[in-house]
């Protein structure tokens, strides 16, 4: 439904999007992940029409966005990072004149629309509520229900769930999952969880540039190539590292050492497994044999903040490599 | 059309939802009533002396116009008034949207820039003539009592409607500008003021700078319109104006696609 064409923007010398290529599939939800500043905004404002870009191109369900803006804009709903809301209206008469400029003329057409969205985002207690009294996360769902008024075939959401309190954000999630299928959705995040449980892909984009595009799963396994378990036992004898380190499948053992720790005896290790080979029975059968206690033995996933470590930290030309592979 | 009617028309209500419509109008119609007030009785007691004096030495009584005394006066007044509270009017008109972030969406709606600009100006212009409108009834005060002509005050009405479409353009375009509404609110004054005063200039001197002040005052061409005479000159002044002002606007709305 989109297809972005090495797309570039430039502010002076600085490059905010640096040539990123990617598509968005039909009835998909793709996930855009990156730290903030990464570029993510821009690439979806651009993607709307509201920023032009330095070089490249956009097109949105078969129009391109710099020779048919128009048609674009119709065909694409958009929540920005804050939502658009104008304050001193009620939340129908703001969404009656959304369906308005969107293109929906009938009052009819705009009444149906309007019952439909408002019963889709949870609205019918605040329908007649002023915008200015509602909490963030109604706003946010204001903000969705606006994207949604004139029913167009791609979805662009900018960070839907920042701000929002847990209880939100799992509505606001779980109504992004059923959207899916009826409409194609790119929605952007910095929260790493977030995109494994609502996108089917995932881009990861850092400074400008995409570094990576796959399922969030593997993502994690490939970047890691291991498996890694968190382990935390109390007066565990000297050499348990050893003892660690000789079981079969263990590729590494790290003493994780912060401050106040080691106090009372607590110690705490990351071991990394060869992929696949789960053996936490193992280990822990291990540790209380040599007489120590076990208070504490997890599976470890990765978080967004070492996925970028690692992925940033890879050979530039390695990236560019796997996104050609990928764009064929 | 419809889109440019569905901006004009949030965009007004939106006025009196707030209470800026309320006090502008407020404001200007209680100066407007207080110049009145205050010029009329002059005007009766000027004419009541006058008429005096010329029965007391058997002279024929002199005749009063009132239309180029207290009509006059008023209009004036009243270009002068709407100088000051305009710029309250448009200071909003794009700095809000901008700050507030809506501009997002009327921008990613499928509207053309040209609708979005003209919604709101129509929005500004349609509250000041709901401004202006009022002020008939002063006319129409003055046309129980007196005996006026009624063409000069046509003229003056449409002349007033004029130049408010030419100032408001220019504090369209100022609003355009900047996302802080209290910088398009002084900048916007500081232009109005700037062209009122350059036809204060144009008074003093006598050189040809003179002429050009007093062609580029905004003020200056209302004169004739005050005294009953349409000319073709100032109606063009003022639609040039005007259209100048909402061109800029929609070109530097168009540039902020490129920041």
């Amino acid at each position: 439904m989109i297809h972005v064409n090495n797309l570039t923007k430039r502010y002076g010398n600085f490059r905010a999007v640096d040539n990123i290529s990617f598509n968005l599939r039909k009835g998909e939800i793709l996930g855009f992940l990156g730290p903030n500043g990464a570029g993510k905004t821009t690439t979806m404002r651009i993607i709307t029409g509201y920023l032009s870009a330095t070089l490249g191109n956009v097109t949105v369900a078969g129009n391109d966005i710099f020779q048919r803006p128009l048609a674009v804009k119709r065909n694409i709903g958009y929540l920005p990072e804050t939502p658009p809301l104008y304050r001193d209206m009620r939340v129908s008469d703001y969404l009656n004149f959304c369906g308005k400029i969107k293109g929906l003329s009938g009052y009819r057409d705009r009444k149906r629309r309007l019952g439909y969205v408002v019963e889709r985002c949870g609205l019918e207690e605040v329908r007649n509520v002023h915008i200015h009294k509602l909490s963030k996360g109604y706003r946010q769902r204001v903000g969705l229900a606006q994207a949604l008024i004139h029913n167009p075939p791609v979805l662009v959401l900018d960070e839907p769930t920042a701000g929002l309190d847990p209880h939100q954000i799992i509505g606001v999630r779980e109504l992004i999952r059923q959207l899916a299928g009826d409409h194609s959705i790119l929605l952007s995040t910095h929260i790493l969880p977030e995109a494994s449980l609502t996108c089917d892909r995932v881009l990861i984009i850092d400074r400008g540039r995409i570094l990576a595009e796959d399922t969030t799963e593997r993502l994690t396994g490939e970047l890691t190539g291991h498996d890694m378990i968190r382990l935390t036992v109390s007066g565990a004898p000297d050499d348990i590292r050893k003892r660690i380190g000789v079981l079969e499948g263990v590729a590494k053992v790290d003493e994780h050492k912060a401050p106040g720790m080691g106090k009372d005896g607590i110690r705490q290790f990351d071991i990394s497994y060869e992929l696949g080979k789960d053996r936490r029975g193992e280990l822990s059968r291990a540790v209380v044999g040599s007489g120590a206690e076990l208070l504490e033995l997890r599976a470890q996933s990765l978080s967004l903040e070492e996925i970028f470590i690692k992925i940033t930290t890879r050979a530039p030309e390695e990236a560019d490599s796997r996104i050609d592979q990928e764009g064929r | 059309m419809q889109n440019v009617f569905s901006i004009f028309w949030r965009e007004y209500k939106s006025y009196f939802l707030s209470p800026i419509a309320y006090v502008v109008i407020g404001v200007f119609l209680f100066l407007v009533a207080n110049r009145f007030v205050f010029k009329f009785n002059e005007f009766v007691q000027l004419t009541f002396e006058a008429t005096g004096e010329a029965v007391n030495y058997q002279q024929t009584i002199p005749k009063f116009s009132i239309n180029d005394t207290v009509i006059r006066y008023l209009f004036q007044q009243m270009r002068n008034i709407s100088l000051f509270l305009l710029p309250m009017i448009t200071m909003r008109l794009f700095a809000e949207e901008r700050k507030t972030g809506t501009l997002e969406l009327l921008l990613t709606s499928p509207l053309t820039i040209t609708q979005l600009v003209l919604g709101k100006f129509l929005s500004a212009f349609v509250l000041f003539l709901t401004m202006v409108l009022p002020t008939a009834l002063f006319q129409y005060f003055i046309f129980l009592y007196g005996n006026p002509d009624l063409g000069p005050v046509l003229t003056s009405y449409a002349g007033i409607v004029l130049y408010g479409a030419a100032v408001i353009s220019i504090g369209t375009l100022i609003s355009s500008l900047t996302e802080n509404q209290i910088i398009a609110g002084a900048l916007t004054f500081g232009a109005f003021l700037f062209l009122w005063i350059v036809g204060r200039v144009s008074d003093a001197t006598l050189s040809a700078w003179g002429e050009v002040a007093k062609y580029i005052s905004i003020t200056s061409h209302f004169t004739n319109f005050s005294m009953g005479i349409i000319d073709s000159r100032d109606v063009v002044f003022y639609l040039s104006f005007c259209f100048i002002g909402l061109f800029l606007t929609h070109q530097s709305i168009t540039s902020l696609r490129w920041r």
